[in-house]
């Protein structure tokens, strides 16, 4: 199991700590434990021979996600989330990865409430679907897929301040991770394979560079707003031509010194829902390179069709705009593509039946490139604790200016069964 | 290659129930006038409000079964926190505890009276909270018989009303008012709901559709009188009379005027769920 030595000083460091003083406290009398989790089979079908030799065609394995949560009369908790993924076609996207293990503690000043998160754990910022613009506290498991929907826990101290006037957030980012992606044998690579040993930092001091974040968010009515900024290491890999340490040909990341501005915000009216991201960038640097500051933004919206044809299925009609003020020179942010001047439209059918049945189809369409991609979503109930999800992502065209046109033969056919307990 | 997050349906397909605590709430008793009147009908329905008005806050369990025609049943558990608000809507959080699937799916809605309630969804696998459409009323949740507008606060100024008449139930009288929708986006045309005159509890609701068909009808039983004062049904079963399928619900552990105040009622709060 490639648990990189990095990875079990972070762990080892920042996290049994946390469990020790948690469990030891002689006062830490624990009034609830829960025990819950999930076991997946997991199974990826590429139709199509690889563009690189040696790529695999059948990608299976498992995944196991267990939960341990524990809490104490005075209302402090403990999460821990273990992740292990074992795929037998590619060594690199069988991986562990501690998702959650953090202490949270609360309480009340005056009229407002605190909360203070001591470990690591995921957050989530932002509105969107067809990409997640302003998200940036977490790295992306980006093995687990290309969507970037999977992220890697992060260790944070995270406090949280909230009153009537709204929520204000700030994180101290102690330790940086570095994204996963597929080895040799994989699918869904480039050219070159990414050197998992050599990660190369802007920053003097490495992974160990604190970064630091803060949101603040508020409604006010039928507008959620959020604001943020993220001062820090880059959680986007430059990709520099290299060898590693075998000679071989492979490319190094690089991770430059960013800040971030950013804005996420919903209206919702009735059955719609407006949606808006934007962030400013400077310090990062472009497809050719060079340092560049940019703007980007995702913005749509969805509305839904309850009840149609007096059945009890909602269809919801999805669009949304992506823009990247670099054009050409745009890097891919969480994504493998570049989403500089892109078009998102999907529909999604949930048949609100005892199952939970639902059917998303999705069309990603570059408006200024011949890249189009489709893909399609079924997810299913069977049992109280067993339920399916079907996936086929078809890239109808890459173009050959863009990063994953290595990717173009890497269509997808997808089959998890998960139980739940 | 994106990936359209998981949707409210999955879940907002289980919310059903939720607002169901609403309908709990046996409202105490007015003495039925005997003029058959909008007004008398309205009279009732506030006086129903009043006497339930007061509680603070509860905590209970829920589980239903669902039952289809050929007798499969299928079954949802879930935990919720009501919070009253004084003069608007109150405030709920529902944690879904089984199926599984969605387990630690969470929604907090934040009731109003005079305006369209606010909802925000918490998906555990993305620890995403999302704020989504009140507009859905005459969905069904999760293939049970219950729709939204069934759960949702039964806010008295969604409604008109007519007082019809006084009739025997079992062995209390009942008052029998009709009521019709404000909404038009609502899936019935009237509803007659029927209440004892004593302490004003409901025990039978039918709800008639567009087409003035009697779709469904929906019975309380196992009333118990909690801080001495409120009636709360422990039973409610809805029968579906065109498809044959039904939906029972059971309420358990009932705590009210608990320690949890107003910071578990907001989207950090959402967060914390488990």
């Amino acid at each position: 199991m490639p648990l990189g030595f990095t990875l079990r000083r972070v762990l080892s460091g920042s996290i049994w700590i946390l469990a020790a003083v948690f469990a030891t406290r002689a006062d830490a009398e624990i009034v609830d434990r829960d025990f819950s989790g999930r076991f997946s089979a997991e199974s990826r079908w590429f139709p199509e021979t690889g563009a690189f030799p040696g790529q695999r065609s059948l990608a299976s394995g498992f995944v196991a996600e267990p939960k341990l949560y524990l809490e104490d009369a005075a209302g402090r908790s403990f999460t821990l989330t273990p992740f292990f993924r074992y795929d037998h076609s590619d060594p690199r996207r069988t991986h562990f990865d501690l998702r959650e293990a953090y202490l949270l503690l609360l309480g009340d000043i005056g009229d407002d409430q605190w909360e203070l998160r001591l470990g690591v754990d995921r957050v989530f910022w932002g509105v969107t679907e067809s990409q997640h613009l302003v998200d940036i506290v977490n790295q992306i498991d980006f093995v687990e897929h290309p969507a970037g929907e999977s992220k890697l826990g992060q260790p944070m101290v995270h406090l949280t301040w909230s009153g009537d006037w709204g929520v204000a957030e700030i994180f101290g980012l102690p330790y940086h991770r570095a994204r996963t992606f597929s080895g040799l044998h994989g699918r869904l690579r480039l050219p070159l394979v990414i050197d998992n040993e050599r990660v190369v930092y802007e920053s003097a001091a490495g992974e160990w560079h604190f970064d630091f974040a803060s949101r603040y968010s508020h409604s006010f009515g039928l507008l959620d707003l959020g604001v943020t900024l993220f001062d820090g290491t880059s959680r986007e890999p430059f990709l520099l031509p290299g060898s590693d340490a075998g000679g071989m040909p492979a490319f190094t990341q690089y991770y430059a010194q960013i800040r971030q501005f950013g804005l996420d915000a919903q209206m919702t009216v009735g059955s719609w829902l407006f949606k808006l991201e934007a962030i400013h960038r400077s310090g990062a640097r472009n497809l050719l390179g060079l340092e560049e500051d940019y703007a980007a933004t995702v913005f749509g919206g969805e509305y839904t069709f309850y009840s149609v044809f007096g059945s009890a299925a909602d269809v919801t009609l999805l669009g949304e705009w992506n823009y990247d003020g670099r054009g050409r020179n745009a890097t891919p942010n969480r994504s493998p593509n570049t989403l500089e001047n892109d078009l998102f439209s999907g529909t999604r059918l949930a048949f609100n039946d005892v199952q939970s049945t639902e059917i998303t189809v999705s069309f990603l369409s570059d408006l200024g490139r011949a890249t189009r991609a489709l893909a399609l979503e079924f997810d299913r109930r069977i049992t109280g604790q067993w339920s399916m999800h079907l996936e086929a992502v078809s890239l109808l065209s890459v173009d050959k200016a863009d990063l994953h046109y290595a990717m173009r033969d890497d269509s997808f056919i997808e089959l998890n069964l998960v139980y739940n307990f | 290659m994106t990936r359209v997050s998981p949707t409210r349906s999955k879940v907002l397909s289980l919310a059903p129930h939720l607002a169901l605590w609403a309908c709990l709430i046996a409202q105490p008793p007015g003495r039925a006038e005997s003029p058959a009147s909008e007004e008398t009908g309205l009279k009732i329905a506030l006086e129903a409000r009043e006497r339930g008005e007061g509680f603070g806050n509860f905590t209970a369990s829920q589980a239903m079964v669902l039952r289809n025609k050929q007798g499969r049943e299928s079954r949802r558990q879930l935990r919720l926190k009501v919070l009253e608000v004084e003069g608007d809507g109150n405030k709920s959080l529902f944690v879904f505890d089984e199926p599984r699937d969605v387990r630690e799916t969470a929604l907090l809605i934040h009731g109003h009276r005079e305006s369209a309630d606010e909802q925000w969804l918490y998906l555990p696998a993305l620890k995403r909270v999302k704020r989504i459409s009140s507009a859905n009323r005459s969905g069904s949740f999760m293939g049970s018989e219950f729709a939204y507008e069934d759960m949702g606060s039964q806010e008295v100024e969604r409604f008109t009303y007519r007082y019809l008449r006084d009739e025997p139930c079992g062995e209390l009288t009942c008052t029998v008012s009709e009521r019709v929708p404000v909404d038009e986006r609502s899936g019935y045309r009237r509803q007659l709901v029927w209440r004892d005159r004593d302490e004003l509890r409901v025990w039978k609701v039918e709800y008639y559709d567009r087409k003035d068909a009697h779709l469904k009808t929906l019975t309380f039983g196992s009333y118990e009188k909690h801080l001495d004062r409120y009636w709360y049904a422990g039973e409610m079963t809805m029968v579906n009379h065109l498809t044959g399928k039904s939906t029972v619900l059971n309420w358990t552990d009932f705590q009210f005027r608990t320690d949890f105040d107003e910071r578990d009622f907001t989207q950090t709060g959402l967060r914390r769920v488990r």
